[in-house]
């Protein structure tokens, strides 16, 4: 059983909004309505499922539903029509006083400013879901506490969150969500109000302890790249629609329409990641202290179909095939310098993926990653740059990212 | 040309005056003695406490709330009133802001928090404020005699009336300012309403809350001196005779008296919003943290 159930979710701002729906089920449009009937359509015949254990990420442009369709989710805002199902429960169907039951076990919000509260303390805030289902005082400042260490802010109890800096803030209030112990985790936006580095700190930070908890995220995004490192499935929003749901890849590779693709062009990864940033560990082998034998070993054991050859000093020679290398034994000859291959493409360390991908049009080995001193520092697959440009990283993705 | 037949509204204002004196004359009574009482225990209650610890008590709340120089600036106002023969008509004077700044707080707060949570409220509640606040003063005392003869109660009622705007507007206005994603967040976790109320939207209003408490107070203070002119008591009586008897230098001993207790009422309850933050719980606190900073490096 899937843990969220959408469907058929409208949500109709105006005075009558009951009356929209059949206009939209006619095919009028949101702008249309708005003109002609001064109603806004907030989220129009919205179906999805989110599985247990999985991160669902929302994109689209401002205004476009998401976090109309989010709030849906636990009711902050009422849907016009459609049912919501949480553990196969319908929520729409509750009354005020399950519904906050729902909402005190069930589902954990995090807001994109934080939305702490600035009389009490940091322990307090992550507190407060506790105190609000009652619980003692002693239990639930332990249970923040822990939380608290989770989210790596030992030591800051006593502090008011205005004396946080933003990351930190927004810590706090993913310490509060992990609280209650919610299995369901809606996330409007909650990274966009922090800069890059904190961002990005607090993605992976989000996927080790998603790692450790399985809970079910529905995560809102504007940003592809964090949708891509963040998202099992992305759903597109466009004027209150769904328009493509899927995994990374198919929405990178079929973009349902113009309006999708124009959204995962406008990262543009290619431009901003760099060779250092995707590359593999340089698998190689040093001349001086190789021969053949131990060349088709080593391919052997990687299960690769070459392998770059480099001097001593890690300068780069040149490639050998498992062709050549078996031809070499079969023929019982071992000098391995006469098979090397130096007709192979290299990019320095700062290279772009747009310039990478060209070279793969004149060589059909890997691309060789060399410092300033022609030193192979790593290697470049094809493969690599899917990866690269979904969001994977290599093994220094760090530091470039 | 003929003029426009002049509608009679002020006539119709009085018939109904009269229907209630005549008919809700035990209602008014009771609520007359009430008053009286009120203001009578609360005065007594002050004139226990001695003169000078009075001083010491208020000079303290000053440095308490302020610093040096409001807690100096009461010690010589107050014993200036003191001074001057006018302690008693002070203590009565306070005495009635009280009554009236306590019941505009009864009413005036649940108000406040009504229009909040209600724009259908709001709607209503607010032309009602704005009729309460723009009307002149004076207008009140008339019906207000009217329904509880001469003397300190119609005063007091008077003065609910001008001075309760204030603490209503600001405690809606409070609430309507706490940020909608606090807001959100707290019904996200599954509170109550008022869980909601009580447990954010309340204490994030408190300092708009006291500014409303603050104009309650002056406009309180201000009303009854003014209503000394259907007889209340208190220092507004010291300065009417003033006038009634031309005497300049009564009236101005009155005046100052007024002066300096607005001062001193307005300071403190300007700073006791400001003062939560520095209270002694967080203060210690605060040393604590630095105890513990050191200690870790
Ligand atoms: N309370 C409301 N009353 C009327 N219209 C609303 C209300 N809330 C949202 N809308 C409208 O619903 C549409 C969807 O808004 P929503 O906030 O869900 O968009 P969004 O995708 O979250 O945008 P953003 O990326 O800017 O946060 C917008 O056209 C918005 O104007
Ligand atoms: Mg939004």
């Amino acid at each position: 059983m899937p843990k969220v159930e959408v469907e058929n979710v409208y949500k109709i701002f105006g005075p009558s909004p009951k009356q929209i729906i059949p206009l939209l089920e006619q095919g009028e449009d949101k702008t249309k309505i708005l003109k002609k009937y001064k109603h806004t359509v907030g989220v129009n015949r919205t179906s999805f499922t989110v599985e247990e254990g999985e991160v669902f990420v929302i994109m689209g442009l401002s205004g476009s539903g998401k976090s109309t369709l989010i709030r849906c989710i636990n009711r902050l805002i009422e849907p016009t029509s459609g049912r919501i199902l949480i553990d196969g429960q319908d929520i729409t169907a509750l009354s005020s006083a399950q519904l906050r039951e729902i909402r005190r076990k069930k589902i954990a919000m995090v807001f994109q400013n934080f939305a702490l509260l600035p009389h009490k303390t940091v322990l307090d805030n992550v507190a407060f879901g506790l105190e609000i289902q009652r619980t003692n005082i002693e239990e639930r400042r332990r249970k923040a506490k822990e939380m608290l260490e989770i989210v790596g802010l030992n030591g800051y109890d006593a502090a008011k969150p205005s004396e946080l800096s933003g990351g930190m803030q927004q810590r706090v209030g993913l310490a509060r969500a992990l609280a209650t112990e919610a299995d369901i985790l809606l996330m409007d936006e909650a990274f966009s109000a922090l800069d890059p580095l904190i961002r990005k700190d607090m993605q992976n930070e989000l996927l080790s302890l998603q790692q450790k908890m399985h809970k079910t995220i529905i995560f809102i995004t504007h940003d592809l790249d964090e949708a891509l490192k963040l998202g099992d499935r992305i759903a597109i929003m466009k004027d209150g629609n769904i328009v493509q749901i899927g995994i990374a890849e198919e929405i990178l590779q079929n973009p349902a329409d113009d309006y999708v693709r124009e959204f995962t062009q406008d990262v543009n990864r290619a431009r901003i990641i760099t060779a250092s940033a995707i590359m593999r560990d340089a698998e190689s082998i040093v001349l001086e202290k190789s021969g053949v034998l131990i060349a088709a070993r080593k391919m052997k054991e990687l299960g690769i179909s070459s392998l770059f050859v480099t001097k001593k000093s890690g300068e780069l020679l040149g490639i050998v095939t498992i062709e050549n290398v078996s031809s070499m034994i079969r023929q019982r000859k071992e000098d391995l310098e006469t098979i090397i291959d130096k007709n192979i493409e290299t990019v320095g360390l700062d290279a772009s993926i747009d310039e990478i991908i060209p070279l793969f049009l004149n060589t059909k080995y890997p691309v060789a990653v060399l410092d300033e001193d022609n030193k192979l520092k790593g290697i470049i697959f094809k493969s690599t740059i899917l990866a690269g440009i979904a969001g994977e990283g290599g093994n220094n993705d760090a530091t470039h990212c | 040309m003929q003029p426009i037949a002049r509608l009679p509204l002020g006539e119709y204002i009085e018939i109904g005056v009269k229907w209630m004196t005549n008919n809700l004359a035990g209602f008014f009574t009771g609520i007359r003695e009430g008053l009286a009482n009120l203001v009578g225990i609360l005065g007594d209650l002050l004139y226990l406490i001695p003169v000078p610890l009075f001083i010491i008590i208020v000079a303290a709340l000053s440095w308490w709330v302020s610093g040096k120089n409001l807690a100096i600036f009461s010690v010589i106002g107050l014993y200036l009133i003191y001074n001057l023969q006018l302690w008693d008509k002070t203590v009565l004077t306070l005495s009635m802001v009280t009554t009236a700044t306590l019941i505009a707080l009864v009413v005036g707060l649940p108000s406040g928090i009504l229009m909040s949570k209600s724009n259908t409220a709001d709607k209503i509640i607010r032309p009602i404020l704005d009729f309460m606040q723009t009307m002149p003063a004076f207008v009140y005392l008339i019906p207000a005699v009217y329904f509880f003869d001469l003397g300190t109660p119609p005063g007091v009622v008077a003065t609910i009336i001008f001075a309760m705007p204030p603490i209503v507007r600001l405690t809606n206005l409070g609430i309507r300012q706490v940020p909608e994603d606090v807001v959100e967040a707290t019904k996200s976790f599954g509170a109550t309403p008022s869980q909601l109320l009580f447990k954010v939207q309340i204490p994030l209003a408190i300092p708009t809350i006291m500014a409303g408490l603050n104009q309650t107070i002056m406009l309180s203070l201000s009303m009854v001196v003014i209503s000394a002119m259907i007889g209340a008591d208190g220092l507004g009586k010291v300065v009417y005779e003033g006038i009634g008897q031309m005497n300049v230098g009564k009236g101005f001993e009155g005046g100052l008296a007024v002066v300096i207790v607005a001062m001193l009422l307005d300071r403190i309850t300007q700073c006791i919003g400001a003062v939560q933050k520095k209270s002694g719980k967080v203060f210690i606190q605060q040393l604590r943290d630095k105890h513990s900073q050191n200690k870790s490096i």
